[in-house]
Parts: C-alpha cells; structure tokens; sequence
C-alpha cells in the first residue's frame, strides 16, 4: 500500500494505491490523520483509482475519519472506486455517508458544498 | 470423497499474512480459470476470514491460522479455522453490522461480505477451542 496526499483549500485528498487491509489500514489511519491535522483540514476525499483490493477493514477505516470530520462539519467523499469496492460500499451502507464518484472533480464538488447536476 | 485437487497451509496469526493467505487462494484456484470477479470474490471472503481469526479468534495472543482450499469441478471448496476463543452467539455475530470491537474500527460487514461474495457459508465454534468457517462458490463455466 501507498499513499499520496494532494491538498485543496481545506480538502484533504488520499491518494492510496495498492492493498487495504487489516494490516495496511492500521498506517493510514495514523498517516491520514496525522495529514488532516497538518493542513488544518476539514474535508476528506479518498481516491481509489489505483487501489487493487479492499476489504472490510477499509469500510471501518473511512467510518472512523467520517465521524472526525462529522465533528469538524466537514464532508468526506470516495471517488474512483472500482465495481467490487463499490459493491463493498453499498452493501455496508457506507455510501449513505460518504458518496462515492466516478470523478475526482465531481467528489471535489460535494465536498465543497457546490453539489453536480 | 475427497475433491479431486486440494491444498493446505499452516500460518502464524500476524497481520503480515492477510496478503499472503489471499494470494495462497488465488493461486490455488487460478488453476481453474476463473474471471476476474471471481478471484476478487474468493481473495475477498478469504481476507474476511483470515482477518477474524488473527483479530478475533487470537485477540493478539499467540497462534496458527489453517487455510483449506479444495475444488471438484467448478465448485470451490474454502475452510479457514483458528484455535481462539470462539464465538459464543454465532447468530449474532453473522448479522451486518455487528462487531464486539467498535474500537478498532471494525465494522461488522466481514460476516456479510462473506455471504454475499460467496454462495454458502456456514461456522462452526466452540467457545475456548476456536472457529471453523466453510465457504463454498461455483465458478461459471470456462
Ligand atoms: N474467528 C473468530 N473468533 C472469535 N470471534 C469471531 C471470529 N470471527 C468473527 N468473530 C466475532 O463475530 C463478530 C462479527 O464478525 P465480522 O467479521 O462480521 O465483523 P468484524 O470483524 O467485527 O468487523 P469487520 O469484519 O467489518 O472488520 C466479530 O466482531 C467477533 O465478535
Ligand atoms: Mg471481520
């Protein structure tokens, strides 16, 4: 697993690639929440483009820096999720909280409050 | 009976070896050429497993996970067994959403995931002798 960190205005986004696991997920929490704490960030925003596997180690990951921002008011949002993620994140209902988009741009927008079309 | 090609393996409950147990499975069943959906099915449920039996089953204490996979045909055969502290509830513990360690972010979809990514799944457990779970899929046809 790898991670990447771009940052826009108090949006923080996760670039991750590889594997989330048990075993990978425990780092990107510490490192995520370490980053949102640095940039004073608000708002989260997980790009899957390159993740190749998740489990639901995952799903209990972004539940947890969900409710971190809930506290700050911010939003958090999942873009570019592959079909078999995706299909993890409906059936945990995750996707009531967190959206996920085919686009970065697109999950950009609701996290800023300029919702799409 | 036994199927007409199986495979067993031996490994100590770490999170280290998630990634190996998936990828011990989808070698072993890449023999039957399944689609790429399948193997991310099997890779799914396997880490689902593997995971509760390190996490939960071990709580951190010492131990052996065991990984069975077997197939006849293009029915794929998984058991994966740990020698924790079993469940007491399994009913409970089956249903979504339900986990005994909110704290470590856990979510309670292993279960689930499980089900649902696989077509039959059954647990057997004993509390203080460990847990047992069958996982059973048919491959689509080559
Ligand atoms: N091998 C095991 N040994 C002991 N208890 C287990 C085992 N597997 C599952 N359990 C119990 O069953 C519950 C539900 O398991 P399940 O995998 O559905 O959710 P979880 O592991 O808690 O969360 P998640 O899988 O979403 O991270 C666990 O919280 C645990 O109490
Ligand atoms: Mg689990």
């Amino acid at each position: 697993m790898e991670l990447r960190f771009t940052k826009r205005n108090q949006t923080l986004i996760a670039h991750i690639s590889g594997e989330i696991d048990h075993h990978t997920s425990g780092e990107l929490r510490l490192k995520i929440d370490r980053a949102l704490e640095q940039i004073s960030g608000k708002n989260i925003i997980f790009c899957f483009r390159e993740v190749t596997f998740m489990d639901s180690s995952g799903i209990g990951m972004m539940i947890g820096r969900y409710k971190q921002i809930q506290s700050l008011g911010g939003r958090v949002a999942i873009a570019c999720a592959s079909p078999k993620v995706a299909d993890i994140i409906a059936l945990s209902g995750l996707g009531r909280l967190l959206p996920d988009y085919d686009e970065l741009k697109a999950a950009l927008a609701y996290v800023e409050g300029r919702e799409a079309e | 009976m036994r199927p007409e090609n199986e495979a067993r393996v031996f490994f100590t409950a770490v999170s280290e070896n998630e990634s190996f147990a998936r990828l011990f499975a989808a070698g072993f069943f890449s023999q039957l050429d399944p689609t790429v959906s399948e193997i991310t099915d099997i890779k799914t449920a396997v880490s689902e497993a593997v995971t509760n039996a390190i996490i939960h089953g071990y709580e951190r204490r010492e131990g052996m996970v065991e990984l069975y996979c077997a197939y006849q045909e293009r029915k794929v055969y998984i058991e994966v067994a740990d020698q924790g502290r079993g469940i007491e509830d399994v009913a409970q513990a089956r249903e979504p959403l339900y986990t005994s360690k909110p704290e470590l972010e856990r979510s309670g979809m292993g279960f689930t995931i499980m089900e649902t990514f696989m077509e039959n799944m059954r647990v057997e457990s004993v509390v203080g002798e460990g847990t047992r779970v069958y996982m059973e899929k048919t491959l689509s046809e080559e």
